[in-house]
């Protein structure tokens, strides 16, 4: 078992070994936030940026923490703080902090593949923490792991995510990280946003939300992307709610022992109702926490080791 | 050139060893923690000892150093990280580590300084199965199984029934003479 990945910019470039070794890796990170001092000097000395140039509390906060429990010394820009307003290039404003010696560039971007630009052209490891509508990998790996830890394996599982498939990168990068290792996915969500070509991948496609609950173990919730304009994609969030929202009877389609998700942040009453949300079966904090031990994983694995 | 310099004899007087250095008066108070990977089994056999001897069970945890390395950036294999497990409050603890081989001293630094991170023990003991000299801390050993000279030029290997099917330690000169 090695990982000499730089970089970690998408899930559907990872192996299902790569993709394992940070589950484990995250495993062991994961008792560093029980300790008293929940501090190890792993990356001590390493400078580390978090280039957020699209809102973000969740994402950005974690990796943050992550960083400071591995010691390293953090940089925090966002798009209104930086030169980016001033016209300078994306790839100019990473370079700049390179050679102020960041060497390891964690990147949230509107525009898909910003952080393959990034890695092309510099030398720092660079970590997507979300590109447009491409991909977003830690949350993927969270949710990994998430269900690793609740159903002890991922093979053979019944996953389904459920709405803005079209708009979504956690979709994306969800879909790439449950096959891989071994998992039955299926979407469902009106069929403006549930694009048909995610069939090429085995992916089952369904328009009902009872229908496609039948015999399923993990349901994964997306959120209504507002800002990336999913409501042009359906007539209004109250008939969306109606059709795909997901509450305690329609939820009884399901096993008994289906595990809920949703990346978060959650709108109450439209993808899920409060119940759910508070709902033993949904496990929506739980995700929150181990997002700081995956996290933590994927820093530890781009830094050590010799890399191709 | 490969030397083998003991075998299954040898580490189980080392647990024996180990065992009669107990403070028995303080047993009450001993957690013992082995380093990962060897350290671990041959502290779990100590602890069986003490159970059958006594009939006392002492707490025991494991210690993987990885994240505590001082030469990780410039390690090119890959170090894979494993799990700590400290099951008890270590906190005015007399702590017994265990590890097979103690050499520059920095693996034994590396796990003080884990072991500080979870608490305050009262005492932090070391004992190591073999003790192969070239130290470059101000680190010794409380415990040792086996003495042997070496020279930086050499490896010394540990091999145990748990991990290696074999109880072995051999001592390896890189350039082959």
């Amino acid at each position: 078992m090695a990982f000499n990945r730089k970089n970690i910019l998408s899930l559907n470039e990872l192996t299902s070994d790569e993709i394992e070794t940070i589950l484990d890796t995250a495993e062991s990170m994961k008792e560093v936030s029980t300790r008293d001092v929940k501090k190890v000097p792993a990356l001590k000395g390493v400078t580390v940026v978090n280039l957020f140039l699209e809102p973000s509390t969740r994402t950005r906060s974690s990796f943050e923490i992550a960083e400071k429990r591995l010691s390293a010394d953090v940089l925090n820009f966002s798009t209104s703080q930086s030169s980016i307003v001033k016209g300078e290039s994306l790839v100019d404003t990473a370079k700049n902090l390179e050679a102020m010696g960041a060497s390891i560039i964690v990147i949230r971007h509107s525009m898909s593949g910003a952080p393959f630009v990034l890695a092309r052209e510099i030398n720092a490891s660079i970590i997507n923490a979300g590109d447009g509508a491409h991909e977003h990998p830690s949350q993927a790996l969270l949710d990994l792991f998430t269900i690793k830890q609740i159903k002890g394996a991922i093979r053979g599982l019944n996953v389904l995510i459920v709405g803005d498939i079209l708009n979504s990168r956690v979709a994306r990068s969800d879909i790439f990280g449950f096959l891989k290792l071994g998992a039955n996915v299926r979407i469902v969500g009106p069929g403006s946003i549930v694009p048909d070509y995610f069939k090429d991948l085995g992916v089952e496609i369904y328009y009902s939300l009872e229908e496609s609950l039948k015999n399923v173990d993990v349901v994964i919730m997306l959120r209504v992307q507002t800002e990336r304009k999913s409501l042009e994609f359906f007539p209004s969030l109250r008939e969306y709610s109606k059709f795909y929202g997901l509450n305690k009877e329609v939820l009884k389609n399901a096993n008994d022992n289906v595990t809920v998700m949703h990346p978060g942040p959650i709108n109450r009453g439209v993808e899920l109702t409060s119940e759910i949300a508070n709902d033993p079966k949904s496990v929506i904090l739980e995700q929150v926490s181990n997002g700081i031990a995956v996290r933590m994983a994927m820093l530890y694995l781009v830094s050590s080791g010799e890399k191709k | 050139m490969k030397n083998k310099v003991s075998g299954s004899d040898e580490i189980n007087d080392f647990v024996s060893s180990s065992f009669k250095k107990i403070n028995f008066s303080k047993i009450e108070n001993l957690v013992i923690i082995g380093v990962k990977t060897r350290g671990e089994f041959l502290g779990q056999r100590l602890v069986s000892l003490i159970k059958e001897k006594t009939g006392k069970s002492v707490p025991f945890g494991t210690l993987d150093i990885t994240l505590y390395r001082d030469d990780f950036k410039n390690k090119t294999e890959w170090p894979q990280l494993k799990k700590t497990e400290i099951p008890h409050d270590i906190e005015g603890k007399d702590i017994l580590l265990v590890d097979d081989v103690i050499y520059t001293g920095r693996t034994a630094r590396a796990a003080i300084n884990s072991i500080m991170d979870y608490g305050r023990p009262s005492s932090v003991k070391l004992a190591v199965l073999v003790d192969r000299g070239n130290r470059e801390l101000p680190i010794q050993p409380d415990i040792v199984g086996i003495k042997i000279e070496t020279s930086n030029d050499e490896t010394v290997n540990v091999f145990i029934n748990e991990v290696d099917k074999k109880e072995e330690v051999e001592v390896i000169k890189e350039n082959g003479v």
